[in-house]
């Protein structure tokens, strides 16, 4: 810990230097009393479930011998504080305990399911932006100023139903369809590429439409403002104002919901792994809380937590590089 | 109080009234109301039949008897579909419930306990904002078991804290208000404002918006349940009939599906029928101009009245720009509006005019006209535009283009929002040589870092790798015209160039068009309210009332010599330092026409001293009065020019218009 505020404090007098050194230091100030709050919360989990959760785990018929030693081996018998310390000592140390049903280190748990889950969430965020951008923008520049008004209504209309059903009901559908019906994809399972593609789409397309929207409406925006005028007065051919002068303005917005998109996905992976039984975190996370597994369960959510700050992190990052007016703003 | 809570009740009535008025309103709404009737209905009338067990009708597929089939004990699937509405509803408006009832009191803690509290509180909300909802609620299900009771808790737990981020928005910014602000000097404690004063007003986007999460809370049960980690049987919402019916959805896929589309569909209702009312709430036009994108609009061609004639020929022989009968206009909600009404006149080589006109009096129309950039869902049309010689009105060409982005050159008013924020200033202003001027991007950053020398930039070469933020004002501005002399420009269409920037800077950046305008002989346009400004670096004055020139004449003459009532108005409102500082300044009486309806006659008559029935009913035409001074006016007179006896008298009307 003293270590993390040295390194926050040493970053902010690299502040006074440069505006960027000073921006990228608050970000990771902020990441780390996030990740603090969510160390705790998920070492709090366990003390906050109602009565033993030992007990709860092993149940009612347990021998008292096997609840005790098992216990002694989460350390539940220590005082809390003690507890608390050998906790964060075992996650400096990569330690997130062992699981109670299998006996093996939950980081290895872990480890094996965390890139199937990671694949899913990544190419599903990459698809839903090869998708949103291109159409938002061009959806952005063909009703712009109130034209078209049918082209937008029904664009407007097919994203909001698009973007209502949740990834795993679209994922049921889709599985009907196009695993059942038609048998063009496996119904589920993680292997050729073919299986990749129903639960890529299901995760993407929701986040698709509602990003798709959100771009149009920043292209909207950006087409009227200023600077494209100046644009149009150098008599630049339009493909210039719309990609170079438009689309990055449009995209930094675009970016901070996509962020939060990307974080969304990676909770959405839970229900859509389930679906296609792809063997992630997903599925890990449902069939340890069923099972009351606790110390994978805490595992998995410090994992899918580090997950989120760490996306919000980048896009920050990003956004600042973008629009370099944005690490100004703050200071 | 009690009448502006029931007034707030009435407006809230009327509102939500309104959106059911709306095609997707009425829908949403009929949809919600049948999902609710069902909620509570299916489960007294149909609960028999769906739990009634048949063996030997198990895991079928629809058939007339059974639309959606039977589960694994022969249970009729239909009917399970039907009374498992009751739960799924009932639970997700429990969860929405505790989700608001918590969001209230962590959103209502920053404004009712001490600071440091509030800031922890808010700090904590806001790094529980971050985190997905299902995660929260997955975390929340382990601490309160698995079970119905604890996905309610969950989902309530995991949707409270946006309700807490709007709820202290909205407290936030009702604090900010009057009245507010008087309860607080009338010293009504902390809890009394919030309960008796805030809460009222901020009810209804709180409704709307639980209206929505209701919604999502509803999806997120089926999730939870489809999980195995909400309802537990033999209790069954759609989550979990869509969690049985996924095992066999090779052998009777309805009993997934239909589930499924009921969750669709319910999720649907409450969504929508809350985002119809909450369309109504703010009620932003979605486009009420402002946000109008630009479009270009090429001019039209019109014949041409024969009576106006831009200006006198040997003038013409030389000239860098002519228009005649320049009109624009733009859809308006009572008929067309128009900014500009027949715009006639033309521009020399190395010529200096400046417009000058009220807000509203057409100046920037005209020079967006001119420079081809009005924006859509405007027109304009001319009988007659030229720019170095080169017909405007035909359909755009590449060399037309090339020509009119080195000869011509446009400078905004607002130099901070003219500037693309995301791109360094080099580039900028290089884009106009490398596009025209067939440069590399080298050869256009020299000239580039050449012109900004030339516009007295200091450190040009690492002003050329800033972007736009770290530039001043009236350097930005610099930066601006140092892009229109990128190319070769003939003329300069400066529109209020001044405006947004402090009284020196000011200063400079006019004598920098000046200079400019003698060392390459550019002729300028230089749009302004300001006379002064414009009697300092123009040789000729238009000016402007309600979209027409109503004076053409040298810029000398103005002070002494200016014909029109509306021009010696316009000079008498000029403060200088003889005026009076004790007087209220001097305006131009009365209010500018308005351009949605001018009025017949001579559009300044109802505002002017001299105007007699004549005035009102003929429209007076821009006429040569003497050589380089044309006026529209039936009764031109020369001015003293001495302000203080230049007294308009106000013409009933218009002091009516005021007092409206």
């Amino acid at each position: 810990m003293s270590i993390a505020t040295r390194f926050v404090a040493d970053a902010v007098t690299d502040a006074s230097e440069s505006p960027w050194a000073g921006f990228v230091a608050r970000r990771i100030g902020r990441l780390v009393v996030s990740l603090w709050v969510l160390v705790t919360a998920s070492f709090l989990m366990i003390h906050l479930i109602p009565g033993d959760p030992v007990r709860a785990a092993l149940g009612n018929s347990a021998p008292g011998a096997l609840i005790e030693a098992r216990r002694e081996a989460l350390g539940l018998n220590d005082p809390l504080w003690l507890q608390y310390l050998h906790y964060l000592q075992g996650l400096v140390g990569g330690n997130l305990g062992t699981s109670m049903t299998s006996d093996l280190p939950v980081a290895q748990v872990i480890g094996d399911r965390l890139p199937a889950t990671f694949e899913l969430a990544g190419l599903a965020f990459l698809l839903a932006v090869l998708i949103s951008v291109p159409v938002g923008a061009l959806m952005g520049v063909l009703t712009r100023g109130g034209r078209r008004r049918r082209t937008e209504l029904a664009f407007t209309s097919t994203s909001i139903v698009v973007a209502a059903i949740p990834e795993f009901l679209l994922a049921v559908g889709l599985v009907y369809f196009f695993a059942v019906q038609l048998g063009w994809f496996p119904v589920a399972g993680r292997s050729d590429a073919g299986s990749y593609v129903l639960p890529v789409v299901s995760m993407a397309l929701g986040s698709a439409a509602i990003l798709s929207r959100i771009v149009r409406v920043e292209m909207l925006s950006v087409l009227g403002a200023d600077y494209v005028r100046t644009a149009r007065a150098k008599r630049l051919p339009n493909w210039m104002i719309y990609f170079r002068h438009a689309l990055p303005n449009a995209l930094t917005a675009t970016l901070t919901i996509g962020g939060l998109m990307l974080s969304a996905m990676v909770a959405g992976t839970v229900l859509v792994e389930n679906v296609f039984a792809w063997p992630g975190l997903g599925s890990t996370i449902v069939s340890s809380i069923l099972a009351k597994d606790y110390p994978v369960v805490q595992g998995v959510v410090l994992v899918y937590g580090l997950g989120v700050l760490l996306v919000n992190l980048l896009v920050d990052i990003a956004l600042g590089m973008l629009d370099p007016r944005s690490t100004i703003k703050e200071s | 109080m009690s009448t502006s809570k029931t007034a707030a009740t009435a407006g809230m009535a009327a509102r939500w009234l309104a959106a059911l008025k709306t095609p997707v309103g009425a829908v949403s709404a009929a949809m919600l109301l049948s999902v609710l009737t069902l909620a509570v209905l299916a489960p007294i009338l149909w609960s028999g039949q769906a739990e009634e067990i048949n063996t030997r009708a198990i895991l079928q597929g629809p058939s007339p008897e059974h639309p959606v089939g039977t589960d694994s004990l022969g249970r009729d699937l239909f009917f399970r579909l039907l009374v498992a509405t009751g739960l799924s509803v009932k639970l997700a408006l429990a969860a929405t419930g505790i989700g608001v009832c918590v969001g209230l009191v962590l959103g209502a803690v920053p404004s009712l306990l001490s600071r440091r509290i509030g800031r922890l509180v808010t700090a904590f909300v806001n790094i529980a904002v971050a985190f997905p909802g299902l995660l929260l609620a997955m975390f929340f299900a382990v601490i309160f078991g698995v079970g119905q009771t604890g996905a309610v808790l969950a989902i309530g737990f995991a949707t409270a804290p946006s309700f807490a981020r709007l709820t202290q928005t909205l407290i936030a910014t009702q604090s900010e208000r009057d009245f507010i602000a008087a309860a607080k000097l009338a010293g009504v404690g902390r809890v009394q404002r919030l309960i008796r004063h805030i809460l009222p007003n901020i009810a209804e986007p709180l409704v709307v918006t639980a209206t929505i999460g209701a919604g999502s809370s509803l999806l997120a049960f089926a999730g939870l349940s489809f999980l195995g980690l909400g309802v537990q049987p033999p209790a069954y919402d759609w989550g979990r009939l869509l969690n049985e019916g996924l095992n066999d959805i090779y052998l009777h896929p309805m009993a997934a599906l239909a589930p499924g589309l009921a969750v669709v569909i319910a999720g649907l209702a409450f969504n929508l029928f809350g985002e119809a009312v909450a369309k109504t709430l703010g009620a932003p036009t979605p486009f009420a101009g402002k946000g109008a994108a630009p479009q270009r609009v090429r001019p039209t061609a019109v014949e041409s009245s024969a009576d106006v004639e831009p200006s006198t020929s040997s003038r013409e022989s030389s000239a860098v720009l002519t228009v005649s009968d320049l009109f624009v206009s733009f859809p308006g909600p009572a008929g067309p509006i128009t900014p500009v009404r027949g715009v006639s006149f033309s521009l020399a080589q190395g010529e200096a005019v400046g417009v000058v006109g009220e807000s509203g009096s057409g100046k920037t129309q005209t020079a967006l006209a001119l420079a081809q950039l009005v924006e859509y869902p405007g027109s304009v049309t001319a009988s007659r535009l030229e720019f170095l010689g080169q017909d405007q009105l035909s359909s755009p060409s590449p060399a037309k283009r090339q020509l009119l982005g080195t000869s011509f050159a446009m400078v905004f008013q607002d130099p901070m929002k003219s500037f693309n924020p995301t791109m360094r200033i080099g580039t900028q202003l290089a884009e106009v040589a490398q596009r025209h001027q067939g440069m590399n991007r080298r050869q256009a950053l020299a000239r580039a870092a050449d012109r900004l020398r030339a516009v007295r930039v200091p450190a040009a070469e690492r002003r050329l790798r800033q972007y736009p933020h770290e530039f001043s004002g009236g350097m930005r501005q610099r930066a601006m015209i140092g892009m229109g002399i990128m190319g070769n420009p003939a003329l300069i269409v400066a529109d209020e160039p001044t405006t947004a920037l402090d009284v020196t800077v000011q200063q400079q950046v006019l004598r920098l068009l000046s200079t400019i305008k003698e060392e390459n002989n550019v002729a300028i346009l230089l749009i302004s309210h300001d006379l002064t400004l414009v009697g300092q670096v123009c040789e000729r004055v238009l000016v402007m009332y309600a979209g027409r020139i109503v004076e053409d004449l040298p810029a000398t003459d103005l002070a002494e010599r200016s014909l029109h009532p509306y021009t010696q108005a316009l000079l008498a409102a000029v403060p200088d330092m003889e005026t009076d500082r004790n007087q209220p300044l001097a305006v131009v009486p009365g209010r500018p026409a308005d351009p949605s309806n001018v009025p017949a006659g001579c559009a300044f008559a109802s505002r002017c001293p001299k105007a007699d029935d004549h005035c009102t009913r003929e429209d007076p035409q821009l006429v040569q009065q003497e050589d380089g001074h044309r006026v529209a006016c039936w009764h031109p007179s020369r001015g003293t020019g001495q302000r203080v006896s230049v007294e308009l008298k106000l013409p009933a009307a218009a002091l009516q218009g005021e007092a409206s």
